[in-house]
Parts: structure tokens; C-alpha cells; sequence
């Protein structure tokens, strides 16, 4: 399991935390709703409100302060990079001038802001993968668009899709990293070169990896119909979702929340 | 046909779409229900073909199969017979649906749109007869290739099915999961269960009632595994090879060193020669 030592974003993490035991669906919903209320703000004491209350989210979710932080660290590339990108290509008064590099005052808030609430969004999302198991997910998406299923939503499908695809990760990691191997014993040449030769070099791991994800899907099919498999319909739970009132005081609280620091920052502040 | 009987195969053909040849050419067959049958017999033989026609996953092209009294050819019986032949699969990872031992152990009876208490109680079971139930919250793709396979047996018993077949299930295994599962196995088929083994290791199939040999689509040679030991190197001909505890048993009885009576197992050899 080389691979899977790197992968640290999205794993779940099992606890009995007032967070993991909420409703997958409610933690969905909330989740959505506070990523709405980052993007939605615009002061800097609007955003230092919102790191209290990840902060307090964390908290309540019995994670370490310092898991959750880590998990930012894949996209930090990105955070800065946007950030980067404003600082530069942002009008209005300049602050200083590098040659042709003009740095505004605008440029360098709005770079700050747009860093601060990609960050916020990777962190939010993290929490609810850190506290959720893949299952419970897979469940709460499909009860979430259960009301579409009458137009023609495959949303069970989409579920079950969510679960196979989450169980075949470590598989298809492991699976790749053997034929790597094999490739690299029989003298492939995979990170020499520039792009273009490195991507070539990667065919020869492509193409015995997809002849091996068709096999194991069709093997997964016939074994999944064997166990009574025939699609969403008449198929029960094991552990039926059940929304508890504490999931609504928690979907109150941050809708609350939200509505509250979006409209302070509207009205008073700005 | 008499309450007992879980297969009654008559004159069975099977071709798959697009091949020449039939992989399964008449086949008669019946099996009892608390039976322990192994199918052996050289890759090709139609063995697999076989096991996946007493599951109703294949439907005979010509002959008639009834399992469980029920008529595989009718297309409302197939879920009725899905549900009571459970089958066990030759790679573990391609069985597994789940990330969560509990939550895969759940899936058959899930689909049988069971009430949770009684999937709860179904998978508790399963995962205690198959030795699994310190794993139950644990990752699947965190067990060995032994407890996976264990973990698709469990999958397979969840749906207590009176029927399990199972598709050489030891054939990526290590030398201690194939002894897990076959006592595992031996321990459902004391409780009454009809398993069907499919093998193509000969010494695994020491400890069953019954073998039936394929050759070509062909049933062979029906017996107990003693009687097909007295053929000695004739299995070969079916593509079999003769396992090394077999032949010292039949070069110490034909010696007149053992009795006749003296099984064909190591415990039975060990014990005729130091009592």
C-alpha cells in the first residue's frame, strides 16, 4: 500500500464525537451552506469569525487540530496560486510597481480573500470526510436526491457507483503500483525525460490497468448479481439513516449562523 | 422429485454466445440436499460453466435444471434461486462491494430488502461461522487474501442460504487461508449445508462425500474420493494429478504394509503406521 501512505485528504476517521454521529445528510447540507456563507462574506472580521467557527467545529468533531490542517496541504499549491493570481491581474490604485508588475491594494485584499476562502472550503469538506464514513455518504447523497428520482435521477446508481469506486481505490492503487514495478523490471524508463516522453512512458502502466479495471468490473457484476442484486428497488439498510432533533438544532444553527454573518456584513460593516 | 434433491440436472447443454464448441455437453446430475461435492476436472472442462448454471447466473440452452425444485428456465424463479444458492467467487477482490466488513456482509440480505434487525442478526452470524466478527469495523482491503476470502464466504452465508457453491475459492490463497476456509467449510457442512467445491487441487477435495470429475462438458467419473484414489494414475487422464499423500497411501497398501481400509488422508496413513 505505497500509495496510500500519501493519501490523507478525504479519509475517514473513526470517532464518537457529537459531529460523527450526526446525520450524513444534515452534515451535507450544513457543509454546503457555510462553503455558501465563506463565499458570501467580504470583511476581514467576517472571516475571522468563520476560523472560529471551524475552529469549534473541529472541536465538537474530537479531530486533532492538527489532521484537519493537514489536509489543506495538497491544494495549498492551489490556494497560493489563486492568490497569486489576483495579487497580479487585479485593477484600481496601485500600492507599488515592479517594473511592469503592478500590485494594487485591491488586488492584494482580494488575493487574500479568495486564498483564505478556497482554504476554508478544503477544510470544511475535509471535516465532513474525515467524520463520515464513505457508506454513510453514499447514503445521505442518495436520500438527499431520492425527490429527483421520479424525473429520471439515477440517484441510487450514482450511490452505489460513489461506494464502488471509494472500495476500489486501494485495489486499483495497489494494482498500479504492480504493474509499475513489473514495467520498471523489464527496463520501462517512467520519470526521465520531459512531459511529453513521461507521458508516453505511462502507456505501457495505462493500457494493462484498464484491461484489468474492465475484468474486475465485469467479475464485480456477476458477483454482485449472484448476492440478489437488482438495483435500488426493494433493497432495505442495514443501519437506516435517522434524523434526530439534534440534527435540526445543528442545521438551525448554521443556517443561522450564515444568514446572520452574511447579513452583519452587508449592512453594518461595509 | 423428492423434497431432498437441490439439483436435479437432465440432459443439460450449454453454449456460450459466439463459440463453436458447447462448454457443457448433456449433463445429468442430481445432488442431495447435505451433500459435500467436489467438481474437479482440467481448466476447460466446464466446471465453472456448471457452477454458474446451479446459481441460475447461466440458463441451460437445451435440458432441463431445477434447483430446489424450481425451473431455472422460468425467469421469476431466478431471484428465489439466487437467494438460495449462495456462490463463492475464485478472486476475493472482485466479490468485495464495500470499504467496511460489516457494511459487505450486509449487502446480500440487503438486497432481499430484509428488516434491519434481521440483516443485523444475519451478518453477526455469518461473520461469527466464518471467524470474521473482530474484523467487523474494520477496512476490507486492510485483510488478508485468507480473511477476504472468508469475507465472501460471509457475504455468501448472510443470506442463509440452504445451498453455497463455491468457484475454486482457495485458488489465490496462501497455504494457511485455504485451511481457514475449508474448515470453515467443513463446519457448515456439519451444521447441513449442501456445498458444492469447485477445485482443481486434488488434495482438497479428501474430505468431501462425494467428487464428480469433468472432462470436455462431460460428467466422467461420480464417486467417493477413495473409490476415484483406487483408480491411482488414471486420473490422469481427465487432466488430474495424483496428490503425493494418495500415492504413498497406494504404494504402502498395494505393499500390504496398511489395510485396505486405511483412508487415503494423512491422518488415516499416519495412523496406520505408528497406531
Amino acid at each position: 500500500m505505497k500509495f496510500l501512505d500519501h493519501l490523507t485528504f478525504g479519509q475517514y476517521i473513526p470517532a464518537d464525537s457529537f459531529v460523527h454521529n450526526a446525520d450524513p445528510r444534515g452534515k451535507i447540507l450544513g457543509t454546503i451552506i457555510l462553503l455558501t456563507g465563506v463565499f458570501l462574506v467580504k470583511h476581514p472580521s467576517a472571516f475571522c469569525i468563520w476560523a472560529l467557527f471551524l475552529l469549534g467545529v473541529i472541536l465538537m468533531s474530537r479531530l486533532s487540530i492538527r489532521l484537519v490542517m493537514g489536509s489543506a496541504k495538497p491544494v495549498m499549491i492551489l490556494v497560493l496560486f489563486t492568490a497569486f493570481i489576483h495579487f497580479l491581474f487585479t485593477g484600481g490604485e496601485p500600492l507599488f510597481k515592479l517594473g511592469f508588475v503592478k500590485i494594487t491594494y485591491e488586488g492584494l485584499r482580494m488575493g487574500v480573500y479568495m486564498g483564505l476562502r478556497l482554504l476554508f472550503l478544503v477544510l470544511f469538506a475535509s471535516i465532513l470526510t474525515l467524520t463520515t464514513s464513505p457508506m454513510e455518504l453514499a447514503d445521505g447523497l442518495e436520500s438527499l436526491f431520492s425527490p429527483l428520482k421520479p424525473f429520471g435521477f439515477p440517484a441510487h446508481e450514482l450511490a452505489m457507483m460513489m461506494t464502488i469506486a471509494l472500495r476500489f481505490i486501494p485495489t486499483l492503487l495497489d494494482e498500479t503500483d504492480r504493474i509499475m514495478k513489473a514495467q520498471l523490471a523489464r527496463g520501462a524508463d517512467l520519470d526521465k525525460g520531459n512531459i511529453w516522453n513521461r507521458l508516453k512512458a505511462f502507456i505501457p502502466v495505462l493500457i494493462p490497468l484498464f484491461v484489468i479495471v474492465f475484468q474486475r468490473a465485469e467479475d464485480l457484476a456477476i458477483a454482485m448479481e449472484a448476492r440478489c442484486y437488482k438495483g435500488g428497488k426493494g433493497r432495505t439498510r442495514m443501519h437506516p439513516l435517522a434524523w434526530k432533533y439534534k440534527d435540526t438544532i445543528g442545521l438551525v444553527i448554521t443556517i443561522s449562523a450564515v444568514a446572520l454573518l452574511s447579513f452583519l456584513d452587508r449592512r453594518l460593516w461595509l | 422429485m423428492p423434497e431432498d434433491v437441490v439439483f436435479s440436472l437432465r440432459d443439460v447443454y450449454f453454449k456460450y454466445p459466439g463459440s463453436d464448441e458447447a462448454a457443457l455437453k448433456g449433463i445429468d446430475l442430481e445432488v442431495q440436499a447435505g451433500e459435500w461435492v467436489a467438481l474437479v476436472g482440467s481448466n476447460g472442462s466446464g466446471k465453472s460453466t456448471l457452477a454458474r448454471i446451479l446459481n441460475a447466473l447461466l440458463i441451460p440452452t437445451q435440458g432441463a435444471c431445477f434447483i430446489l425444485d424450481m425451473d431455472s428456465k422460468e425467469s421469476e424463479n431466478i431471484w428465489a434461486i439466487r437467494s438460495k444458492v449462495a456462490m463463492v467467487f475464485q478472486n476475493p477482490d472482485n466479490q468485495i462491494v464495500a470499504s467496511v466488513v460489516e457494511d459487505d456482509t450486509a449487502f446480500g440480505p440487503e438486497n432481499l430488502g430484509l428488516c434491519p434487525s434481521d440483516i443485523c442478526e444475519k451478518v453477526t452470524w455469518s461473520l461469527d461461522a466464518t471467524g470474521l466478527t473482530e474484523y467487523r469495523n474494520k477496512a476490507t482491503y486492510a485483510l488478508s487474501g485468507g480473511q477476504k476470502q472468508r469475507l465472501a464466504v460471509a457475504g455468501a452465508l448472510a443470506m442463509t442460504p440452504p445451498v453455497i457453491v463455491l468457484d475454486e475459492p482457495t485458488a489465490m490463497l496462501d497455504p494457511q487461508g485455504r485451511k481457514d476456509l475449508l474448515n470453515v467449510l467443513s463446519e457448515l457442512h456439519m451444521q447441513g449445508m449442501t456445498i458444492v467445491y469447485i477445485s482443481h487441487r486434488i488434495e482438497e477435495i479428501l474430505s468431501c462425500d462425494r467428487v464428480i470429475v469433468m472432462n470436455e462438458g462431460n460428467v466422467s467419473w461420480d464417486g467417493t474420493p477413495r473409490d476415484l484414489f483406487e483408480f491411482g494414475k488414471g486420473i490422469e487422464k481427465w487432466g488430474l494429478e495424483v496428490p503425493p499423500i494418495v500415492r504413498l497411501w497406494s504404494m504402502l497398501k498395494n505393499a500390504g504394509i496398511i489395510s485396505k481400509e486405511v483412508q487415503p488422508t494423512k491422518d488415516g496413513v499416519v495412523h496406520a503406521l505408528c497406531p
